[in-house]
């Protein structure tokens, strides 16, 4: 059992978290050594803070404070919640990787099903080989944690030509509550193929936990990629995920993230185009109550010409959540005949829900179109009153508005099953509202 | 015969200015009634007021639905009661498909009134008959509450909706205003199927013209806030030929 806390901002050392951890985080030499240098470097820099540009609507050391121990690898008890919770969140059709604790459970896991169509391997087997998987270009203190601590994860390959029949879903369930969970996987897509790839972060249990994920993304030339991230994490958790993709050129990347559940979360995305010709489509939907914090930061960088990315982001926030959307679209010098867009809106419930919007364009090539909108109100009053006029009550009519809100980034959800999967998340979420 | 609706000496404030000034009137079981009156006269905010929407505050006066106080009631309370409010300018719902807008809204007011949810076959049967009888093609139903409709087809799904919640109390805000003479026909004639023994309607118009399809059994005149004079449907004639100058003079 570790016990260590990782206190932040007040200088006491963190070094405890890392020694009580390292048994677990076995691996060839130079993991060894990558594993500490990015220790050193999460120990140097601490915790985001508001005085750190990108996390100045979320505080880490103000909404967190401190890094929970270690998550211990789960027992039977705990996989069996587990199971119970993959169960109840399942995806009809999806074939399961599912990692409970930050640990990968081949029991509850379609590995015979996956095995035909893509090549897997955990996290952990992949460090045996090299530290490849934990080196990533970023100078984020939550980045670096994760690559010292990460424990397990997945490490997908999805060969070239390769047209996937089923969706992959990468389950990540919380059994054990006052602990932290880090996870890394990694996704190659190959030339020219086709596939969903689907994250859920769910609960079995658990109330108080942290996760920090880290996903690492490359998709070849000619593919078409639906990706789809839904966060239904415990009402206490923590949600730190930064995801690193890559797109290769002629091709079609679907992303969807829906954040609901978390007292804090933050998904951040570092989306590169990096061949001509491709299309990005990004969509996410915040929906937070009570004093949720959710933060969706998202930027796409143009590195080459002729690519077109598309944003669509909705945030629902209720009583004294706070949502926060920043988008940075970068148009390198080269990137000439870039298509990029963002349009975001905020519905706040409440007087006292709060939500902050930065856009950001960062444009150095001339010949590109290039633009972003956002808005933020109320539900519109006429509107209600002519559904309670029909008989709805107060409550119904504001659910079929916010749904109605919410709907314009899940009908870009191309799969009608997934879409039918993320209204039903969205009805649960107005359910649970007081 | 029972009386329906029973508005007393209503008195109703907007931003502080009085728009209704005592205004009295009584709507019994099966009749037709007309508002005539010209613009501006109260005849919308008369309307809203029965239907309860917020802004309107009654300072004095009474309105009794079945016996019932009416003002008490939220708006949701008072559809499901049987309180029909046909608006004047009905409001675009991008984002919720018109189909799921009228099962949602009839389940709702069945549920409150402690009628079992219509189910999936029987809604869709009911919603075709109507629709068919107001010409309103499918597709329409499918796209969001009213939006991309002509103010013809926003009418019509207005009376849609009247034919499908049923109610027993019928009012039609200006529903003449901006149809032609084809769709209004096709509007009268849905609400002319509805007339029954039970139901009551009340037509509020500026022009006579609308009383040629649905002919009324009385006729009120307003103006400034007050019903001022009632009689027959040939008050409506009278109207038509002597304009409203000699109420507004007054
Ligand atoms: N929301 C409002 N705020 C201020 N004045 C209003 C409002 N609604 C109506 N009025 C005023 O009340 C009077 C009656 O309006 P209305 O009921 O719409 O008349 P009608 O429907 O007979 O044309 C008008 O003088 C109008 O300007
Ligand atoms: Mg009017």
């Amino acid at each position: 059992m570790n016990v260590a806390v990782a206190k932040t901002g007040g200088g006491r050392a963190v070094s405890d978290l890392f020694a009580s951890a390292e048994g677990r985080l076995s691996g060839s030499p130079d993991v060894i050594a990558a594993r500490r240098e990015a220790f050193e470097s999460y120990e140097r820099l601490g915790l985001p803070h508001r005085r750190i540009e990108e996390w100045k609507y979320t505080d880490l050391r103000a909404l967190v404070g401190e890094v929970l121990p270690l998550a211990a690898a789960p027992d039977a008890a705990a996989l069996k919640r587990a199971s119970d919770a993959v169960k109840a969140h399942a995806i009809e059709g999806a074939r399961k990787l599912v990692l409970v604790d930050g640990v990968f459970a081949a029991e509850l896991s379609d590995v015979k099903a996956l095995a035909s169509e893509v090549s897997l391997m955990t996290l952990r087997e992949a460090l045996q080989k090299d530290a490849g998987v934990l080196k990533t270009v970023s100078t984020d203190a939550v980045i670096a944690l994760n690559a010292a601590l990460a424990t397990d994860g997945v490490v997908l390959s999805i060969a070239d030509g390769a047209q996937l029949s089923a969706p992959v879903q990468i389950v990540h369930v919380a059994t054990a509550a006052s602990v932290s969970v880090f996870t890394r996987s990694q996704v190659k897509v190959g030339k020219g193929a086709r596939a969903t790839i689907i994250e859920s972060f769910v609960a079995a249990g658990a109330k108080t936990y942290q996760v920090n994920d880290a996903v690492i993304i490359a998709v070849a030339d000619d593919a078409d990629v639906a990706h789809i991230r839904l966060m239904d994490d415990a009402p206490d958790a923590v949600n730190i995920t930064s995801q690193f993709v890559t797109v290769g050129a002629n091709t079609k990347l679907n992303f969807f993230n829906m954040t609901s559940g978390a007292a804090v979360s933050r998904l951040q995305g570092f989306i590169t185009l990096a061949g001509e010709g491709s299309e990005l489509s990004i969509n996410g939907v915040n929906l937070l109550q009570k004093t949720e914090h959710g933060d969706t930061t998202l930027v796409v960088d143009h590195a080459v010409p002729n690519c077109v990315s598309r944003e669509i982001f909705r945030a629902v926030i209720d009583d004294r959540a706070h949502s926060v959307f920043q988008g940075r679209i970068i148009v390198r010098p080269d990137a000439q005949k870039t298509d990029g867009k963002m349009m975001t809106r905020a519905l706040l419930l409440s007087d006292e829900a709060e939500a902050d919007n930065k856009p950001e364009l960062e444009i150095f090539a001339d010949d590109v179109s290039c633009g972003h909108g956002a808005t933020a109100g109320a539900l519109d009053d006429t509107l209600l009153f002519y559904l309670k006029a029909r008989g709805l009550p107060e409550k119904q009519a504001q659910a079929l508005l916010i749904q109605a809100f919410v709907g314009e980034a899940i009908e870009q959800i191309a799969d009608d099953g997934l879409r039918e999967h993320v209204i039903g998340m969205a009805e649960r979420w107005l359910e649970r509202r007081s | 015969m029972m009386a329906l609706l029973e508005v007393k000496d209503l008195k109703v404030r907007v931003e502080e200015r009085e728009i209704l000034h005592g205004l009295t009137l009584t709507v019994n079981e099966g009749e037709v009634h007309a508002i005539m009156g010209p613009n501006g006269s109260g005849k919308s905010t008369l309307s809203h007021v029965i239907a309860g929407k917020p802004g309107y505050e009654v300072t004095d006066g009474q309105i009794l639905f079945k016996g019932e106080d009416l003002l008490e009631m939220a708006p949701e309370e008072r559809a499901a009661k049987g309180v029909f409010l046909a608006f004047q300018y009905p409001v675009e719902i991008p984002g919720v498909a018109t189909m799921t807008f009228l099962r949602t809204a009839l389940n709702a007011q069945r549920k409150a009134r402690g009628e079992s949810e219509y189910s999936t076959p029987d809604f869709l049967k009911k919603v075709r008959e109507v629709s068919k009888s107001l010409n309103i093609p499918q597709d329409m139903l499918k796209r969001g509450v009213n939006v991309g409709f002509s103010g013809g087809e926003k009418k019509r799904n207005e009376v849609l909706q009247m034919a499908l919640f049923e109610p027993s109390l019928c009012i039609l805000d200006e529903m003449d205003s901006g149809l032609d003479i084809d769709a209004l026909r096709i509007a009268a004639d849905g609400v002319n199927a509805l007339r029954s023994p039970g139901r009551a309607m009340v037509v509020i118009t500026h022009y006579q013209r609308l009383l040629n399809y649905i002919v009324p059994d009385f006729v009120h005149v307003m103006s400034r806030g007050r019903v001022v004079k009632s009689g027959g449907k040939e008050l409506a004639l009278e109207l038509e030929a002597s304009g409203y100058a000699q109420f507004e003079a007054a």
